[in-house]
């Protein structure tokens, strides 16, 4: 196998599995350490730099970072709370205004709209106001957030959070235009913007229209995200004591929370699917579940039942998960009677789609056979010179801190094309830093010592409580002790064991002392499975890289499985030579008008 | 700061026969320093011990003085150990196998609680052939008293400081050879490949074994002009043959090329499957490999390997025809078998 080119910061990045799994590559590690630290407002910086939405990330975020977290991986562990140290920072930072750009700026003559203003647009207005451009909000509701306020509730998003991330970026000198529903794209591009930024979501979601009885009772019928929506925006202030949830999203799970709020005594998510299978986030349905809402699976919704107008339930098959012989999964009918429930009312929150009523099809904005707009994975451009998409509005609906991660490269793209510049060749490279930790012998810049802990849950506030009021957060946070007890289960997969083979002497001590069995010296095999095959510890795992190195004097290679390594810098420390040493990596996307130019 | 080992093990370790995973065999972690050879035969012994499905209680580590004493601490936790005064580890041994024959005795010496200290204890417990084994790490000076060159530094050896070691060296393999010892090995502490076997024949064999290791001391003992750093000892390095211990339930599957491959059947069953390099050199003839060590010297050259083994080995227990079973399993019944064996014995000596 070839050596490793650990001069490509891509190799190292995806050492750091959380940040690598991160679509904004926030540097959590990092940010870890700062809040173990007490560092707060650095940590919130940190993140507030990356992610935009620190104190919303840290109550909602889809957290991919966490199933991919190493410690996750190892003997009977769970990956470390990394969205709820998040949350840590953002609850303990002092005044971090004073640490952000500070408006007015100097114009650059520049005139960019952005049209909703969800995390996505507000992402690029982040980015690009402090570079002067005159930034044009448009958003049909009357604050900003996008479906940050609209879908998710406030007991798991207190407004007071929202709005302090919001503001800090609308205070960047934003023109805001809400309650204005732009109808017209046309219009938006005879205005003399120089760029025009999409970020309308997935706004429309999918409904049952043709189901039996489903117009008769349309008054108890209700589409979930608008119902969500409805209920932030104060429109709707209650429900019938029987509600029936359809679907195992995660706005399934906020619909059935947010009816026992209104009034829904006796509350059920029902979903087509095994329970396993359902898309909600784990803690998601659990949490539901914690308020006694019941999930039942495998039952496939078939007609409403309506009595002289009235909604009176529904009508399910029961059936079970089957594999096909093309390794398909369909869902078959046990064959046995359909099954009736009783509802009052009825939230269908069965998925979202895009929608792009507003946009003419004659602009040069494609479109393909889907209704989606043909949108560049890299630039985020659309096949019209001045118009881009980000955020759920470009693929579909994903989450919060995707939408971020496509702001970002929009802003990228868009301050490129204003500039003139090509949009992929001269796209900025990353920001990348690697320096030695050594302060000792035995003495590393950062805590090396592997904790035992368990992963730390955090605090709920009293169901009795919560229940009877809507906008009361459930979860309390960790305070900052335990939020320091949790910091320290972090592996600090950031500090890399860099290994220089013109320094070793193949004394072993590293291979011998590894807890883990990472390291192995071996004779090289030209193909990668042979040389997994016989390291100490076979490497099995193949999203994981081997590192290699190149020939030693003894004609064997170094070959360190990245898998479970527990960077206790163990390795560095049995060097004599210093062949290994930790040095700390920081990657951190670059944003738009941040790179060398 | 650490001198912490993370509790976290690899989570797909493999399990021996016994069902222990190889940390099961582990020591404390480490107080020698970073890179010092000992540190690799320990991690050698811990592998082998693990393959070998040993049980860790059916095992006494034994030392006397000095970093290489120091090293049944890093290894084997769960096993016995005794770490006795400079030089005397083979008396502790012989008192503690005569009392209990069932365990492994696994003496672990150096250079200077072997060649210096030690002499008269090593070879007395060559001659009496202590069914044990007995591992020399070996580096040529005085670690633990920064580095004065011992009775196995090379003449003509440089020191760390500078100076040439006037004065013969003891050749360890040589003497043992000389007095009788009736399993020799030779090895290398950068060399897992041969002496992890050997380990595993030594501790099959059923006599005193003995293993000299060159373990190079990376603080004293590493620098240009030594001949015992991991440079010139892997330059002059030179195997009798490669090796291989087969357990006796395993096939032999390996084809060398005919004349070049010897198997050794051990008294069990078991086999050493050598692949011979070095010429007119026979492992179980030992005027041949008294031979071989003096040519091998005469070239500045470092033998390793399996250099000397006899399968027929008589050791201590049989020579003194002391009783087969351990004393600790002997019964106030065995020991005092009442007036009439008595009168037997009394009657036999009238």
């Amino acid at each position: 196998m070839k050596s490793t080119d650990i001069k490509d910061p891509e190799y190292f990045h995806k050492v750091v599995d959380c940040q690598y799994a991160c679509p904004a590559h926030t540097p959590v590690p990092h940010y870890i350490r700062l809040i173990a630290e007490g560092k707060y407002s650095e940590a919130y910086m940190v993140n507030w730099d990356s992610n935009v939405f620190p104190g919303v990330l840290g109550r909602t975020c889809d957290r991919p970072c966490e199933p991919a977290c190493r410690r996750g991986r190892l003997d009977s562990e769970e990956p470390v709370a990394i969205c709820r140290l998040k949350r840590v920072a953002a609850d303990n930072k002092d005044d971090v205004k004073t640490l952000m750009p500070q408006a007015p700026f100097k114009p650059n003559g520049k005139k960019i709209a952005l049209i909703g203003a969800g995390p996505a647009s507000l992402t690029v207005a982040r980015d690009l106001a402090p570079e002067g451009y005159e930034i044009h909000l448009f958003d049909e509701q009357k604050l900003g957030g996008g479906f940050m306020r609209s879908q998710i509730p406030s007991f798991r998003l207190p407004e007071s959070v929202l709005n302090e991330e919001v503001n800090f970026i609308l205070d960047l000198g934003i023109h805001t235009h809400f309650n204005k529903y732009v109808e017209s794209l046309k219009e938006v591009l005879s205005k003399d913007y120089d760029a025009v930024f999409i970020g309308t979501g997935a706004p429309r979601g999918r409904d049952l229209p043709d189901m039996l009885g489903r117009w008769e009772a349309a008054a108890n019928i209700h589409i979930g995200i608008n119902w969500l929506g409805s209920v932030a925006f104060e429109h709707t202030s209650k429900i019938g004591k029987n509600v029936i949830i359809l679907g195992g999203g995660n706005t399934a799970m906020d619909c059935c929370r947010t009816a026992r709020r209104l009034g829904g005594e006796n509350v059920k998510v029902i979903v087509r699917s095994p329970f396993s299978e359902m898309k909600a986030s784990p803690w998601e349905k659990e949490d539901a579940q914690h308020e006694d809402i019941p999930i039942i699976d495998n039952h496939v919704p078939k007609s409403f039942v309506v009595e002289n107008g009235v909604l009176k339930g529904m009508m399910f098959d029961r059936v079970f998960a089957l594999i096909d012989e093309n390794g398909k999964r369909k869902l078959v009918s046990k064959g046995e009677d359909e099954v009736f429930y009783a509802a009052d009312d009825v939230l269908i929150a069965i998925g979202q789609e895009n929608s792009f009523p507003w946009i003419e099809r004659d602009l040069g904005v494609e479109f393909d056979n889907w209704e989606m707009p043909v949108v560049n994975e890299k630039t985020f451009a659309s096949t019209h010179p001045k118009v881009f998409f980000g955020g759920d509005s470009a693929w579909g609906p994903k989450n919060v801190i995707t939408a971020v991660a496509h702001g970002h490269q929009a802003a990228i793209s868009i301050d490129l094309m204003c500039k003139q510049k090509n949009l992929l060749l001269e796209r900025p490279s990353p920001f990348v830093n690697l320096v030695s930790q050594k302060m000792g012998i035995h003495e590393w810049s950062y805590d090396s010592e592997v904790v035992n802990d368990k992963r730390y849950l955090v605090p709920q506030a009293d169901k009795k409580l919560t229940l009877s009021n809507r906008k009361k957060e459930v979860e309390l946070g960790f305070d900052p002790f335990h939020g320091f007890k949790e910091a320290e289960r972090c592996l600090n997969c950031d500090m890399q064991t860099v290994f220089s083979e013109t320094k070793c002497i193949e004394c072993d001590a590293c291979m011998d002392v590894c807890p883990t069995a990472c390291i192995s010296f071996v004779d090289n095999e030209d193909e990668e499975s042979d040389l997994r095959a016989k390291l100490k510890v076979p490497a099995n795992n193949l999203s994981q890289d081997l590192y290699v190195s190149n020939t030693l004097p003894t004609k064997r290679v170094m070959v360190k499985d990245e898998n479970v390594c527990l960077h206790c810098g163990l390795c560095a420390e049995r060097c004599p030579t210093s062949a290994w040493d930790i040095q700390k990596f920081f990657y951190s996307v670059t944003k738009a008008g941040k790179g060398c130019h | 700061m650490s001198y912490i080992r993370p509790k976290f093990r690899h989570p797909e370790l493999p399990k021996n026969k016994l069902g222990y995973s190889i940390d099961f065999y582990e020591g404390a972690l480490s107080t020698l320093c970073a890179g010092c050879g000992h540190d690799s035969i320990s991690a050698g012994v811990i592998q082998a011990c693990y393959e070998m499905n040993i049980e860790p209680h059916r095992l006494a580590k034994l030392s006397g003085i000095g970093c290489s004493s120091k090293t049944p601490a890093y290894f084997l936790s769960n096993s016995h150990g005794f770490n006795s005064v400079h030089g005397r580890m083979p008396s502790v041994a012989t008192g503690a196998n005569l009392a209990n024959r069932d365990l492994i005795y696994f003496g672990v010496s150096g250079d200077g609680d072997t060649a210096s200290i030690g002499m008269g204890q090593f070879v007395h417990v060559i001659r009496r052939n202590l069914n044990m084994i007995y591992i020399v790490m070996n580096n040529g000076c005085y670690g633990l008293t920064k580095g004065q060159d011992s009775a196995t530094a090379d003449n003509g050896s440089k020191n760390k400081s500078g100076q040439i070691n006037p004065f013969e060296s003891i050749d360890l393999a040589s003497l043992a050879i000389e007095l009788g010892a009736e399993f020799v090995a030779q090895s290398f502490s950068g060399d897992k490949t041969q002496l992890i076997p050997l380990i595993k024949a030594a501790i099959k064999h059923p006599g005193f074994a003995f293993i000299n290791v060159i373990s190079p001391c990376v603080t004293f003992n590493n620098n240009v002009g030594s001949t015992k750093s991991y440079d010139y000892v892997r330059e002059h390095l030179d195997a009798t043959s490669t090796i291989d211990f087969v357990p006796e339930m395993k096939e032999i599957t390996t084809n060398y090329e005919e004349g070049s491959s010897e198997n050794i059947k051990m008294h069990d069953g078991s086999f050493l499957q050598l692949k011979k390099l070095a010429k007119d050199w026979d492992p179980m003839n030992r005027e041949s490999v008294a031979n071989a060590m003096m040519i091998a010297k005469l070239k500045g050259e470092i033998l390793t390997g399996l250099l000397y083994m006899s399968p027929n080995t008589k050791d201590l227990h049989n020579t003194l025809e002391t009783n087969d079973r351990a004393l600790n399993s002997l019964s106030k019944k065995d020991l005092c078998p009442g007036s009439e064996i008595l009168k037997t014995i009394n009657s036999e000596l009238r």
